[in-house]
């Protein structure tokens, strides 16, 4: 305790030190820990901030080799992060309306300051967002990555995959252009073509499931102001809520779930920590603990340097930033070589033709000229649960962590591009040269062409090849190596098929020159 | 939340098993009327979403077929998926919205197609090529006389039926 007279002068330069001293202050109370130049602060730095503690504070050599992840994953999210920011800007001009959508998009395309620019980064983002998530699926797929104790996040990702689509099918209308509003037509009747079914069964009256779910998603039996509120609400709201929240578990699941896969021989394989390397561990800790009840994983031998391990800042933060910029250039660049397109006013009374989703929907569009059940609805689920169930199926250890890894390898994977290929070109092939079952028969059953037609007969064909490659190499995973690859090459050339060599009226043509005038 | 073995469970069958403690079937209790409450709630709430009355225009519409019309040419209503056709046995009316996904089929020479997918339909509406499942609709005509009629989209009538003008 001072006497008031001792304190007066004292008391004023101690506010006036605290008020120079308040920047320096701020700065240490809001980073906690100084410049990260030595293995603790490199530790504390990750660990001490909110935005960083998802990372570990060491990485393995084997999560940080390029050709490892790719950085697909953040790649994706940044793909989304830049799609977040540009909607919110478009948010400040679109507006909603039947009436106004179209002429709002027209203002953000031709009045607003930068409006092009900022609507072609969103298209181009998302664009970026569903390629990146098939990528990225690829990755974790061959290197096994989904395998003990990765399977439930392998689950995460697949609702993750479709909140994707779902984002982007449900932007597509918003513009209210031609584009729009038929691709969602035909988006709202796959939703409703349950009913082929029920309709053959002759059970509708009863139980109309389609109808249920059109109803809900456009609010009506036709697209209109209701759809379209209904798809912006989705749109900005509901699904990137959603996403957020998956993304946060899906993260977090990769922490707790032991950090990237790698193989258990990975040291081995990576040798020891080359010369150049700067910076490792200087003083590797003589012992390593774990909360081995809590905490998944294998515990750190005891005694042994954290070999093969380097610091996250900067080695992962610094390839996570490169990441990040390269997404980031990729979307500006390909916003200033190509616009969004922007058709007419949307006409309800005639379609666009032809009436294409976007790209990555081509490929189901493509099944759903066959049979709309079955296509849209059918084998896309068979397709999900099929992908969902993946790590429940294949529990073997063999591989993991490797390219390709497993039975049959590269060997395999190629031989089954080349079935894929060989399959669904050929199926494709008979179709467009010879019809299908309606075209020889008229009075075919409905059923009988919902059961058989080309997406069936290449899903049973590819089931098949999965089935001879278990039996060929006694392995589940050599299965999973066949079926999945199968897939995605059968998803590229139906998506190739259906954006290039389809034309007015869902007619085959080799090149859009040869489309009749229009 | 269940209760530790007693000492006496061992002998027990599992046909006969250990009555439940009370705090662990009062805890049980609340947990599932609390999922209860949550799945009914989310039940409840899709009944908010489902429209209960679809804001869609009017399915009714008049239109009067021109002089000039021949005998099996179609006449589009305009700006309606709907189109008209006046031969010997009377006018009809079938629904131009294709029964596979709900594109707009446009007349051709062989009757209508779809451009969306393909699909073929004779002139009456039949299906000469996939993938639609289904006939298109035939509508429900209601003569006005001097050759305006009356046509309700919303209500389907059997292949066929014609009105007289």
């Amino acid at each position: 305790m001072t006497t008031p007279g001792q304190v007066a002068a004292p008391a004023l330069r101690r506010f006036a030190d605290n008020l120079r001293a308040t920047p320096r202050r701020l700065r240490e109370t809001m980073f906690r820990t100084g410049r990260p130049d030595t293995d603790r602060g490199r530790s504390t730095f990750v660990f001490g901030n909110v935005f960083l503690h998802l990372h570990p504070a060491r990485v393995h050599r084997w999560s940080l080799r390029p050709t490892f992840t790719m950085g697909l994953g953040i790649f994706t999210l940044t793909a989304f992060l830049v799609a977040t920011v540009t909607g919110i800007l478009l948010m400040v001009y679109y507006k909603p309306s039947t009436a106004l959508a179209y002429d709002s998009i027209k203002d953000i395309h031709f009045v607003v300051p930068t409006g092009r620019f900022i609507r072609n980064i969103h298209r181009w983002s998302a664009n970026l967002m569903v390629v990146g998530v098939l990528l990225h699926m690829g990755r974790v797929f061959y290197t096994g990555a989904y395998r003990a104790p990765r399977e439930f996040n392998w689950v995460v990702g697949m609702a993750l995959l479709a909140i994707t689509l779902g984002l982007s099918f449900t932007g597509y209308l918003l513009p209210w252009d031609q584009l729009a509003y038929w691709a969602v037509t035909i988006g709202a009747n796959i939703a409703q073509s349950p009913r082929e079914v029920t309709d053959a069964l002759g059970i509708t009256a009863w139980f109309d499931a389609g109808g249920f779910q059109k109803e809900l998603l456009l609010g009506s039996d036709q697209v209109g102001q209701e759809a379209l509120i209904r798809f912006y609400l989705l749109h900005v709201m509901v699904l990137p809520l959603a996403l957020v929240m998956l993304l946060a578990v899906h993260f977090w699941r990769v922490r707790k779930d032991g950090g990237l896969v790698r193989p258990v021989d990975a040291e081995a394989r990576l040798g020891p920590i080359p010369a150049g390397t700067y910076p490792v561990f200087t003083e590797a800790p003589q012992k390593t603990w774990s909360l081995a009840a809590l905490v998944k994983g294998k515990t750190p031998a005891v005694g042994r340097g954290p070999e093969g391990t380097l610091p996250s800042m900067p080695h992962l933060m610094y390839a996570e930033m490169a990441v990040f910029m390269l997404a980031c250039l990729a979307c500006v660049v390909l916003s200033l070589l190509s616009d969004a397109p922007l058709k007419e006013l949307a006409n309800p009374a005639v379609p666009e033709n032809p009436a294409k989703a976007p790209w990555y929907f081509l490929g189901l569009q493509e099944l759903v000229s066959f049979s709309a059940f079955t296509g849209g609805i059918g084998i896309p689920t068979i397709v999900l649960l099929g992908l969902g169930l993946i790590p429940f199926l294949d529990r073997e250890e063999q591989g993991t962590g490797l390219w390709f890894g497993g039975p049959g390898g590269g060997r395999l994977v190629a031989l089954s591009a080349a079935f894929g290929l060989a399959a669904v070109v050929g199926i494709e092939a008979f179709a467009i040269r010879f019809g299908w079952i309606r075209e020889w028969w008229l009075a075919a059953p409905q059923l009988l062409i919902t059961a058989v037609n080309p997406g069936t007969v290449l899903t049973a064909a590819y089931g098949a090849w999965s089935l001879w490659a278990v039996r060929r190499y006694q392995s589940t995973r050599a299965g999973a190596l066949a079926l999945f690859t199968c897939f995605i090459v059968g998803f590229v050339v139906l998506t190739i098929i259906g954006v290039h060599f389809r034309g007015p009226n869902w007619q085959f043509y080799w090149v859009p020159s040869e489309w009749p005038g229009h | 939340m269940t209760s530790m073995p007693s000492a006496d469970a061992v002998e027990r069958s599992r046909l006969d098993p250990e009555p439940m403690r009370r705090r662990d079937f009062l805890g049980l209790a609340a947990l599932w009327a609390a999922l209860g409450t949550l799945l009914f709630a989310t039940l409840g709430s899709l009944k908010l979403v489902k429209p209960g009355v679809l804001p869609s225009p009017s399915k009714k519409f008049r239109v009067t077929l021109p002089e000039s019309l021949g005998p099996g040419d179609p006449f589009i209503a305009p700006g309606r998926p709907v189109v008209l056709v006046r031969d010997a046995a009377g006018v009809y009316a079938v629904s131009r919205v294709c029964t596979h996904l709900g594109c707009i089929v446009q007349p051709s020479l062989s009757g209508f197609d779809c451009p969306c997918h393909g699909s073929k339909f004779a002139a009456d509406g039949a299906v000469i090529k996939g993938p639609a499942p289904k006939p298109l609709k035939w509508l429900a005509v209601t003569s006005l006389g001097g050759g305006t009629f009356v046509v309700d989209e919303g209500e389907n009538v059997p292949a066929g039926t014609r009105v007289k003008a």
